[in-house]
């Protein structure tokens, strides 16, 4: 891209991004308020499922069990509040240890094997997660567990306004694409990147093959886990739902509605499940059975998702798979 | 305490024979066409609702069973002509989410075509009664679910490996390429192999369906199990499939029931009722770990 293409899209991006700044005010001013919360929704699941687009688009890593340090997150934040820990700050510091540490666990299992022993190994250990928290009465079990207060980041900011909540996760959101945009563009995105495309050439250039895509699952699961964290103080509650199997297949349907391996691809996908959610269980009583055709329709017709249909070309690289010879 | 073990020992063979039959299946599906079926727990659940629906209507849970094979055999036959055979030669990940669109629809068409609630399915009466194993009384009807799942598995080994089809099976999952450069038609043996691996789990659905609810969702999580299984006997492994089976159906029902008892005489009550049922349910995922850190293609890796 020029440098003068390069200045268009950034400003656009950034009115883009004031436009969205802005929408919990215009839609209060207009009396759609209810969709400020559906936004901040769609916010946090971007972020979870880009961090998903890491490993599986841009490192070809079919992980089936990311809602693990999602709802990791969300426990940590909602765990700590229930011990009195009030201070956002610190929440944040907790999740990022313990969905670091648990993706550091499932990841150094789960790498030393390809294709389908990495779908079925991330979505077991993913389950042993969902069973800890279903088993673990003290916090609530099945039930799950309630926050009694938003936790706070001090400074004078009131975090349980709804508006003010609305920017403090666009912050999160674009911190979290930032970074995602300067990884992929990194020395270390291009050498995963290239892992994907055929790891045993990488590794004979040498390259530690193993340790670029630990250290890629453990930055998705925790960028997972600032997610979950950030659901836990919308949602002001937390169930083992959160971590169960099929929650690792929504994040991985709304993946691949937008558009595996390309950036925006998180984000489109987001949008576009939790809308497709909204309006289809306003509408149906049994509204799955739609975003089962849905995708099917995507998977068979348009394998590139969203993204690829904007923006008219293909990706070159082959996502996912492949590599279990 | 021993009383409790040996029953709950018992309930963990039949809850193994009933996870080989999903297992094997599956591993098979795997082995043969190098396809990831999730769809795969939807056919226990599509077994269970067929086998209530007709015992429901003739007032016998065998001509239940029975009638369920056949129908969950069309609609897995009709499935692979129509779809999944198109997906064979495409990448994992799209396996993936196809199969998992499925599970979306099948879990919505059974609340649609049977309601929201769950449907009764009864063991014959016949069986309602106890034998006693040991001086413990033991359900007839387990007893008999253990025999057909054993019998059913005897069938599946004789016929990979003493039958000519069994051998084009073998040979298919060891080497598809050559299998088809020596005329095997690959094409009406994936559609067999995927009809056949979906009956049993239908088989194993409608064999279980009198212990748990039959609804919606129900072959979600028994999936899990089957995955793994299949992990730690080795993908294609139906001997694989046995061993893995025997060990996650014993160790699992242990998990959740003798360790508990065990925990309760060693710590305060409180905190084993809190801790207990955690653990036990942890203990499958910790030996497959287990078994994966010796040997990370599993117990009996059918590919080299």
């Amino acid at each position: 891209m020029s440098e003068r293409g390069g200045a268009v899209s950034r400003l656009v991006l950034a009115v883009a991004l004031l436009a969205l700044a802005a929408f919990p005010w215009a839609a209060l001013a207009t009396g759609y308020d209810f969709y400020t919360g559906v936004v901040i929704r769609v916010m946090i699941f971007a972020i979870a499922a880009s961090s998903l687009n890491l490993i599986l688009g841009f490192g070809g890593m079919v992980s089936f069990g990311h809602a693990a340090f999602f709802g990791l997150g969300a426990y940590t934040a909602a765990i700590a509040a229930f011990h009195g820990i009030t201070n956002a700050w610190l929440i944040w510091v907790l999740a990022v240890v313990v969905s670091g540490l648990a993706a550091a666990l499932v990841g150094a299992m789960a790498i030393r094997t390809r294709g389908v022993y990495f779908i079925m190994i991330t979505m077991a250990m993913a389950q042993l997660f969902y069973y800890v928290f279903v088993g673990l009465r003290y916090y609530g079990g099945d039930d799950g567990l309630r926050l009694v207060t938003r936790p706070g980041v001090g400074l004078g900011i009131d975090l349980s306004d709804e508006n003010t909540f609305f920017l403090l996760v666009l912050l999160w959101a674009v911190l979290a694409h930032w970074l995602l945009a300067r990884l992929i563009r990194s020395r270390f995105g291009l050498a995963l990147s290239a892992i994907r495309e055929n790891d045993v050439r990488v590794a004979a250039v040498g390259y530690g093959t193993s340790q670029y895509r630990l250290v890629a699952f453990v930055i998705a699961g925790v960028m997972a886990g600032i997610a979950g964290s950030l659901l836990a103080m919308h949602n002001l509650f937390v169930s083992p739902k959160l971590l169960h199997w099929t929650q690792s297949g929504s994040l991985l349907i709304m993946v691949a509605l937008g558009g595996v391996g390309y950036f925006y691809g998180g984000i489109v996908g987001a949008l576009t499940f939790l809308l497709l959610e909204e309006v289809l269980s306003g509408t149906f009583t049994y509204w799955h059975i739609y975003v089962g055709l849905i995708l099917l329709a995507v998977v068979m017709v348009a394998p590139g998702g969203l993204c690829s249909l904007l923006t008219g070309r293909r990706r070159t690289a082959t996502p996912g798979g492949g590599g279990d010879a | 305490m021993s009383t409790l073990v040996l029953e709950q020992s018992l309930n963990g063979l039949q809850f193994s024979v009933v996870l080989f039959l999903i297992a094997s299946g599956l591993t098979l599906i795997f082995g043969v066409m190098n396809f990831v079926n999730l769809a795969h727990g939807s056919f226990f659940m599509i077994g269970a609702y067929l086998a209530a629906w007709i015992s429901g209507a003739t007032g016998s849970f065998w001509l239940g069973v029975a009638g369920a094979l056949p129908l969950a055999a069309l609609i897995g036959v009709a499935l692979e002509w129509l779809v999944f055979r198109r997906l064979y030669h495409r990448d994992h990940m799209v396996h993936v989410l196809a199969t998992f669109a499925f599970i979306l629809i099948f879990n919505d068409l059974v609340r649609i075509i049977w309601g929201p609630l769950p449907l009764a399915l009864n063991a014959p009466p016949a069986l309602s009664g106890a034998v006693s194993i040991l001086g413990v009384p033991y359900s007839s009807y387990r007893l008999v679910v253990m025999g057909v799942g054993v019998a059913v598995g005897l069938l599946l080994f004789f016929l990979v490996t003493r039958t000519r089809i069994g051998m084009r099976v073998r040979a298919g999952a060891n080497n598809r390429e050559m299998a088809i450069a020596m005329g095997v038609d690959i094409r009406l043996l994936f559609t067999l192999v995927f009809g056949f691996g979906l009956v049993l789990s239908a088989l194993a659905g409608a064999l279980l369906g009198p212990f748990v609810a039959v609804e919606a969702g129900m072959g979600d999580d028994i999936l899990i199990l089957a995955f793994v299984v299949v992990v730690i006997g080795g993908i294609g492994s139906v001997l694989g499939a046995a061993a893995g089976a025997l060990m996650v159906g014993i160790v699992d029902t242990l998990g959740r029931s003798v360790l508990p008892a065990m925990l309760s005489s060693v710590l305060s009550a409180e905190y084993a009722s809190s801790i207990g049922p955690a653990l036990g349910s942890m203990m499958i995922y910790l030996v497959m770990a287990l078994v994966l850190f010796w040997r990370p293609s599993g117990l009996f890796p059918a590919r080299t």
